[in-house]
């Protein structure tokens, strides 16, 4: 049972990526997050990570929870036919893990919550077989099966499912979660992170941020108002809502948008906050058209509510807030390093020298893109 | 008392800052501080705490009476329902700015984010004063009840507005000060754009003469340009909207 039940505050974020490629490893993020400690409650927190897998990294990277054997099981037979597994392991954790090191936001006596009771946690690392790929694309196949798997497949949830990445979550707070999954030995050139209040859906393994498909992952503070509208919206394209949280609709929206529909990504996130009417009014000629009809065709994609989220995909990371800005967001840059955080000493505690700090207006997402030739 | 706070417990620091000014200590220097929630917040002795970093959230809130300088960028709802003291910020400040403050002084050298003096109130002598010198986000003060909010925007980029939209939306109580004018399609409905006349300007420099003391800015320069004050219509904007 937990001890600490005074606790003010919503959702904590933190997101870190070297835009020239650098991998670094993930004790940063973890004491970005665990400085933000009080943000959460311990029913949730989770990382994403992208370069974790360079030796692996022309194969889609499953990240499975299982409920049981049984459920490992019924994946693996489901699996069998419809992948080539190259690899698979189970995922190394420390059971017991706890963060230790006292810091101004958080302190052992006041949240320390080992991380014990985790479901069966194994990765595999798979090829799509080539007959599967003759009436759809490889990435399109995959979708399906991550889809396929989460409804279908009892006790059995996919984490993640990208290339050269993955997700680590659980039900704990952050901080002792990255030590449970021992990130610290990890390297990569984007991690986020998550520590989650949830407030109207229950917290539980799958259910911990970040939400992710393919090589998309989506950490969010905040509550996704137009959930039912943005769920009935996505389902005739073929995407199944199944992790009973309301952030998973952002994962799905960005794949829609910018994978299927090849938007580029500053136009999605205009859908997905899209300027008032009254302001889409004063704008010039052109400019007008253009968000007329991102609203006209894409009014089930509007996200209604209060949010700041990070999304990360294989070639960067984009923070955006809703369009009255109802939750916080502070970005910064070091030499060839963004960040982003809810809080500015999120990003100070892991980089106390900046170049620029800023917090981003409503509406208007802040792009960081790696540089060509980085793998 | 200096105290180093690198890696420090927020309660616990908070504790001891509580301690010592029972004791009787008056001033306190916080180096390395950031992201230490709630300091100065409740104190009600008249100290002085310097904090060398970036405050965690919630500044000085409920505080009644204490200074509180900060040297770096100060985060979200800095002064939330402060009822007395000071709050001296070298640098810019995040969202929900003197939320319900009831009393005392918030100067912020930089930029303040969304929602600054939302909800701020007065009662006779107990007058709070938000001075910003930089830009204010949108939805600055929403739901003023009280109180005297002054947006400077200096040194801003050209054709950058001095506040965002929804500007003083729901206000009933209270005045609004805007050096060089406002783009009245952003200011809410319940307010009215006025010429300040020589008491508000009498009322201003003794504010602003205190700003420009703490940053260095040249208080001729700042009251150089005209400003503009922003007042509400009715002091019962809704009191007919569930009435008819």
């Amino acid at each position: 049972m937990r001890r600490n039940c005074y606790i003010p505050s919503g959702c904590s974020i933190s997101g870190m990526m070297s835009e020239s490629g650098k991998r670094l490893d993930g004790n940063a993020i973890i004491r970005s997050i665990a400085l933000m400690h009080d943000r959460g409650n311990g029913l949730g927190g989770g990382f994403a990570a992208y370069g974790i897998y360079p030796w692996h990294s022309d194969q889609y990277a499953f990240h499975m929870m299982f409920d049981d054997m049984d459920a490992k099981e019924r994946c693996e037979e489901h699996f069998k036919d419809r992948f080539e597994i190259v690899f698979d392991e189970e995922m190394p954790t420390r059971p017991g893990g706890v963060f230790e090191e006292e810091t101004s936001g958080r302190h052992g006596d006041f949240g320390g919550q080992p991380i014990i009771d985790p479901p069966i946690l194994w990765r595999y690392f798979m090829d799509v077989p080539e007959e599967r790929m003759r009436f759809v694309s490889e990435r399109e196949y995959v979708v399906e099966e991550v889809m396929e798997i989460n409804s279908k497949v009892d006790g059995a949830f996919v984490a993640s499912s990208g290339k050269n990445m993955g997700a680590f979550k659980g039900v704990g707070y952050p901080e002792d979660l990255g030590v449970f999954y021992k990130l610290g030995e990890y390297k990569a050139y984007i991690w986020t992170a998550h520590g989650r209040f949830p407030t109207n859906t229950p917290g539980w393994w799958g259910g911990a941020h970040p939400f992710c498909l393919l090589d998309w992952s989506i950490v969010h503070n905040g509550e996704i108002s137009s959930y039912g509208i943005n769920k009935r919206y996505l389902e005739p394209f073929g995407y199944r809502l199944e992790l009973r949280t309301d952030t998973e609709v952002v994962a799905y929206l960005f794949d829609l948008l910018v994978r299927r529909h090849k938007m580029p990504i500053e136009l999605a996130a205009k859908a997905l906050a899209s300027p008032f009417w009254k302001d889409i009014d004063r704008m010039p000629e052109r400019e007008r058209r253009i968000a007329t009809a991102i609203r006209q065709v894409y009014g089930g994609a509007l996200l209604n509510g209060p949010f700041s989220i990070i999304l990360g995909h294989s070639r960067g990371m984009v923070g955006f807030n809703d369009r009255i800005k109802l939750r916080p967001m502070t970005c910064a840059k070091k030499d060839d390093m963004l960040y982003m955080a809810s809080e500015e000493s999120g990003i100070r505690e892991i980089a106390p020298d900046l170049d620029l700090v800023w917090s981003p207006r409503a509406g208007t997402p802040v792009v960081g893109v790696l540089e060509e030739g980085v793998e | 008392m200096r105290i180093d706070c690198k890696g420090l417990y927020y309660r616990k620091q908070n504790k001891m800052i509580r301690d010592f000014a029972n004791d009787g200590e008056t001033e306190f220097i916080l180096d390395n501080a950031n992201g230490q929630r709630y300091i100065g917040g409740g104190i009600e002795k008249k100290i002085k705490i310097t904090v060398n970093g970036v405050p965690g959230n919630d500044l000085a809130m409920f505080m009644n009476g204490p200074t509180i300088i900060v040297n770096a960028n100060a985060q979200d709802g800095v002064a939330n329902t402060m009822n007395a003291g000071e709050v001296i910020v070298h640098g810019s400040a995040g969202d929900v700015l003197g939320y319900g403050m009831r009393g005392g002084k918030l100067y912020i050298k930089g930029n303040v984010g969304y929602r600054t003096g939302i909800h701020a109130k007065e009662y006779k002598k107990q007058v709070p004063v938000i001075i910003a010198g930089g830009i204010a986000g949108d939805f600055c003060g929403e739901y003023m009840a009280g109180g005297i909010l002054v947006l400077l925007g200096l040194n801003r980029d050209e054709g950058t507005p001095i506040a965002g939209d929804y500007l003083g939306t729901g206000m009933h109580g209270g005045v609004i000060y805007l050096r060089g004018g406002v783009d009245e399609s952003r200011i809410g409905a319940e307010v009215s754009v006025l010429e300040p006349d020589a008491k508000d300007m009498k009322l201003l420099k003794k504010y602003l003469a205190e700003f420009c003391g703490h940053f260095g800015f040249d208080l001729e320069e700042v009251m150089s340009e005209p400003f503009v004050k922003l007042l509400p219509v009715s002091s019962r904007p809704y009191g007919d909207l569930y009435a008819y």
